[in-house]
């Protein structure tokens, strides 16, 4: 479990690259870097890239349901990328569409290693 | 259970957050003769994670307590799976198993423990009783592989 985190001051959005597994044990240690970074940068979009998520259960929605409201408080908005099929069908399970976009970026061809969607 | 018993397992272990990871391995390793598809697998790891996260997080809020994992594998790739604690217990658990509802909205927990068991098993049943700790049950059944698996004999 580990995260990386990238901004661009240009396009103001943060990249999160989360990765390993995510679960109620290892939330709070991909929580607190995250929530660092937005509050030192105040970003106009938080990009959660998940491609690197290898298993996660609902402490993983839990962590995106609080940033998207943290980000929401700021006026902001939140994206999340490329999750693997069984990870789609959890995200989907729990009506995460509703609250934010889900990008296939290999699809879409949207996104180029960069923050740009 | 009228099936055939073929295998099983029972594991006990301290409610330490790091188990949720040993128990869904654990699990996974027990169930893999029986070739799980990969969204199969996925399915049943998360339910487990679930019903572990639950007893550590609920069960045994304030304290560190044992729990029980019994898993069985029987004729026709029927798993039951059976997680039990000796904690807190749940006074209502229709209410415990409506989704998003939580007894711990502070510290992020999404409240769909319950219903993601329910959407990854066959079957779900929670015994459960004020102060004298719960137990859930799983049922799943995996899809057989034979066309699979026949295709991998040419192959080969």
């Amino acid at each position: 479990m580990s995260v990386r985190t990238f901004y661009d001051p240009k396009t103001r959005a943060l990249l999160a690259e989360l990765s390993g597994d995510i679960d109620h044990c290892t939330a709070a240690g991909l929580r607190e870097p995250v929530d660092k970074e937005i509050m030192q940068r105040l970003p106009q979009k938080l990009i959660l890239d998940l491609s690197g998520v290898s298993f996660m259960d609902s402490s993983g929605i839990g962590l995106i349901i609080g940033r998207y409201k943290l980000m929401t408080d700021l006026g902001g908005s939140i994206v999340l990328t490329d999750p693997r099929p069984e990870i789609s069908k959890l995200l989907t399970l729990a009506g995460i569409g509703r609250l934010c976009r889900v990008v296939d970026t290999h699809k879409s061809g949207s996104f180029t290693g960069g923050v740009k969607i | 259970m009228k099936e055939k018993l073929l295998n099983e397992m029972t594991l006990r272990f301290p409610s330490l957050s790091e188990n949720e990871r040993f128990a869904r391995l654990a699990v996974s390793g027990f169930i893999s003769s029986l070739d799980p598809a990969l969204d199969e697998l996925s399915e049943i790891k998360t339910a487990v994670s679930e019903a572990v996260t639950n007893c550590i997080v609920h069960a045994y809020r304030d304290r560190v307590g044992e729990i029980t994992m019994q898993v069985r594998i029987y004729e026709g790739q029927l798993i039951y799976i059976r997680i039990k604690d000796k904690g807190c217990g749940i006074e209502d658990i229709p209410l415990a198993r409506t989704p998003l509802y939580t007894t711990a909205p502070d510290e992020e927990r999404a409240g769909l423990g319950f219903a993601i068991m329910e959407s990854f098993t066959d079957r779900l049943r929670v015994s459960s009783r004020a102060g004298g700790g719960t137990a859930v049950t799983m049922l799943r059944t995996l899809r057989t592989r034979k066309a699979a698996n026949g295709d991998k004999s040419k192959e080969g």
